[in-house]
């Protein structure tokens, strides 16, 4: 007897359609799963075997071999969400619940052995791909049904498989979705808690507007975490499409909290310093996405630049030109979005003493060299602003509370605006005369000369101006990388 | 001329010599010594050498008490450059953030007062020194404490060759001598030699920039030291060289007097108001921008744009987001 569901495969931030066929035939008794499954797929017998059981439905066993495809037999499948499917189709090749119904379903889940449907990773891509694939109904674990719903799909959330089964045979009617209780997301850290730290808070805002990567250079313990935290409360509100691209993206990696399936706020991502190079772009035989792709329209973090592994960081360098991630593999190549705010912090020196004026340096110069060599050329000129942040003197702490995050936000939103308008804010002819001035007295390369004038361009849409003026231009030229981080 | 067998002879057998030694293997390697071939050798390689003999060598080197047998010279710029008025500017190689500040100002500006700046190409101080005087466009003059035709430190090659290109690299020894501890202070006592006066911007208690100092004592010169902050090790040298009646280095301008060597005062550039506020700020104490900020009471956009206005007028400079006034 042969019965037949549909469910999807993951591949990379796109869904496959897989057919998942159960056959049940007179031999041997045995159980076999086909189609390249995994490691964690091939489990799925025995989580199947113990579910059927323990929701009070008849394992086919006695005389017969169950032979369960997972068609394409040539795409890899990993993961558990295939026990649910898996588990519907064997129920269906033995006449348990009727194979015509099943047709009209996806399904996606993983089987505890009592019987429950827990929740998997990457359900709202699943759906998505149920819904291209002309399928109106998705069954998943009731946790992630109303991110299956944002997929414009009927989800059936089904606790137990018991349910799942009652539910085909007409039993029962279909569950309604607990739509989530609207329980706002937890409070972002407001700009206003910062005290002080004007330069570093007009660097942020700067960042903020033009979708500048910032880099924050000084001793520990001067707030750039602080202030970085801070970055995501002030970037525009995400679109409806960014929201469910990033959603997406979160779905995938399993990290959507089920009582607010929508990802609403700028993601913010800090990597440790010991992550790996797969870790921070994606990898794995399946590509997974790393933190890069995770913190795709929103923030990554990365504090201490210097100390994270050289590969992983030259590996930044194409998402932060193109916004895109490309992982060759064998079997073919995924595409993972990131475009992301680079936002780091780093030391001045080894010892971290510079930029302190209570502390004397110790560190000797070859030290000094190889710290900046660590650092590429390449990878700085990624940073169009550059601000050094040096321990303040005590008094200086008691300075009054600055502008809240909201007040703040305002006005990058419009200066964005602005900044997205097809016609770029003209330069005036005062300001190419100092930027050349200053690329003959400061130490800037031609990179860095094209990055003050992105900046510049970014200070006059922030303050309102119809063109760049001098003033914005020497205040763009006050970020650019001091020189005891470009030149020995 | 027994001098260039001399240094020869230093380099083959690797010890150092200012005058013959009683020694048969000196004996023995001047009978065998072929200067013609020598000479051309270094015409091959670019180098020139100077005898202490000649008439081109620089008088006030040749006033020492124990002068070198010549020097080797490298660069573009002629021998008659050692004759000019040279200043010596030493220190620390592991110098701080205010050190590397003064030492390329203070070259700077001696460049651009015309005269010699003169160090030994070792980081810190001596790079920055020589930095500073390539800033300005003038010349400067690295002495070498190993064969001339090395870089030594290597990281510093791009800028021998920077010096090379209008100024010179010099060095007693002659081409391949390797570089070794004990032949630093031999080489400070030539860059004391050559100067008219010894400015040292950083030095901790023991530093090869006092030698340098001790050395222009010993011979008339003046020595100058800049004063640091007393709770700095690194000012240590420095403040105890005052103490011992050095004179103190506040601006270029004391050397030029000492020397009495008149400068056309350069005009003072025009500034915004803001940019003249924060100037008046940080004539006060070095600063970083927050705390300008409170200061001046300007805002922090305006600020940043004042303070570029300063740096580009060479008015104020920025290291580890601190800024200093300058010039």
């Amino acid at each position: 007897m042969l019965a037949r569901t549909i469910t999807h495969a993951l591949v990379g931030l796109d869904a496959r359609r897989v057919e998942v066929e159960a056959h049940l035939q007179g031999g041997v008794p045995g159980f076999a799963i086909v189609g390249l499954a995994d490691r964690a797929c091939q489990e799925a017998k025995e989580r199947v075997k113990s579910g059927i059981i323990s929701a009070e439905l008849v394992w086919p066993g006695g005389r017969r071999r169950i032979t369960v495809n997972l068609a394409p037999a040539a795409l890899k499948k990993e993961g558990s969400g295939f026990d649910l499917p898996i588990a519907l189709a064997v129920l269906a090749a033995s006449h348990q619940i009727p194979i015509a119904k099943l047709e009209e379903h996806a399904s996606v889940g993983e089987l505890a052995l009592d019987g429950r449907i827990r929740p998997v990773g990457g359900v709202l891509v699943a759906a998505e791909g149920a819904r291209r694939a002309g399928l109106d109904r998705i069954l998943c674990a009731a946790e992630t049904a109303p991110e299956a719903a944002l997929a414009g799909i009927d989800p059936v959330p089904v606790r137990h498989l018991a349910d799942a089964v009652a539910y085909l045979r007409g039993e029962l009617d279909r569950p309604s979705v607990v739509v989530p209780n609207g329980r706002p997301p937890p409070p972002q850290p407001d700009l206003a808690d910062v005290r002080g730290q004007e330069r570093a808070r007009r660097a942020l805002e700067l960042a903020a507007a033009g979708a500048h990567n910032l880099l924050l250079a000084g001793p520990p313990g001067t707030g750039k975490t602080m202030l970085a935290r801070r970055l995501p409360g002030i970037l525009p509100p995400l679109t409806d499409e960014e929201t469910l691209e990033v959603t997406r993206i979160h779905s995938v990696a399993g990290l959507l909290p089920p009582e607010h399936p929508l990802v609403t706020l700028r993601p913010f991502r800090s990597p440790h310093h010991s992550a790996s190079t797969a870790a921070i772009v994606g990898g794995g035989s399946g590509p997974r996405p790393g933190e890069a792709t995770l913190a795709h329209r929103g923030v990554l973090f990365m504090d201490e630049l210097v100390e994270f592994m050289r590969p992983a960081l030259e590996a930044l360098r194409q998402p932060l030109e193109d916004g895109v991630i490309s992982i060759a593999r064998a079997e073919g190549r995924a595409l993972f979005p990131a475009r992301f705010q680079l936002v780091a912090t780093m030391n001045l020196c080894p010892c971290g003493a510079r930029g302190d004026p209570a502390a004397e340096c110790s560190c000797s110069p070859q030290r000094l060299a190889s710290f900046r060599d660590k650092l590429s050329r390449a990878l700085l000129d990624r940073f169009d602003l550059v601000v050094a942040v040096p321990r303040a003197r005590a008094s200086e702490l008691a300075g009054e509370p600055g502008e809240g995050s909201p007040v703040v936000q305002a006005r990058v939103v419009s200066a964005r605006l602005r900044l997205d308008q097809p016609a770029p804010i003209p330069r005036s002819q005062d300001a190419s005369e100092l930027l050349d001035r200053a690329v003959e007295r400061l130490p800037l390369s031609g990179r860095g000369r094209a990055r003050v004038a992105r900046v510049a361009r970014t200070v006059a849409a922030l303050a309102g101006a119809d063109a760049v003026a001098a003033e914005h231009m020497a205040e763009a030229l006050a970020y650019r990388a001091p020189r005891e981080l470009s030149s020995p | 001329m027994s001098d260039l067998a001399l240094a020869a002879f230093a380099a083959e057998s690797g010890g150092h010599f200012v005058r013959p030694p009683s020694d048969p293997r000196w004996r023995a390697f001047r009978r065998r010594f072929d200067e013609a071939s020598f000479r051309a050798g270094l015409h091959e390689r670019a180098l020139r050498w100077v005898g202490r003999a000649e008439p081109g060598f620089p008088s006030l080197l040749a006033a020492i008490h124990d002068p070198p047998p010549g020097l080797f010279l490298r660069g573009n710029g002629e021998a008659a450059l050692l004759s000019r008025t040279a200043i010596a500017v030493v220190g620390a190689r592991s110098c701080s953030p205010y050190g590397s500040q003064v030492a390329r100002t203070c070259g700077r500006e001696l460049a651009s007062a015309g005269l010699v700046v003169l160090s030994g190409l070792a980081r810190g101080v001596d790079g920055e020194a020589h930095r500073g005087a390539l800033d300005a466009g003038g010349v400067t003059v690295a002495v070498l404490g190993c064969g001339v035709d090395r870089d030594y430190p290597a990281s510093h090659r791009e800028l021998a060759a920077r010096i090379c290109e209008s100024g010179l690299v010099v060095s007693e020894y002659a081409p391949g001598v390797e570089p070794a501890p004990w032949r630093f202070p031999a080489r400070n006592r030539i860059i004391a030699g050559l100067a008219r006066a010894v400015v040292v911007v950083e030095a901790r208690e023991r530093s090869g920039a006092l030698i340098s100092a001790d050395f222009a004592l010993e011979q008339g010169r003046e020595v100058f030291a800049v004063p640091g902050e007393i709770t700095s090790s690194l000012s240590a040298g420095t403040n105890a060289l005052l103490g011992l009646g050095a004179v103190p280095y506040t601006s270029t301008q004391d050397v030029l007097d000492a020397l009495g060597i008149e400068r056309a005062p350069a005009p003072a550039p025009e500034l915004g108001e803001a940019a003249a506020r924060a100037l008046g700020a940080l004539r006060e104490f070095a600063a970083g921008p927050d705390e300008l900020q409170r200061s001046t009471g300007l805002e922090a956009a305006v600020l940043a744009a004042a303070l570029t206005e300063l740096e580009l007028a060479g008015l104020a400079v920025q290291e580890g987001g601190v800024y200093r006034a300058a010039g």
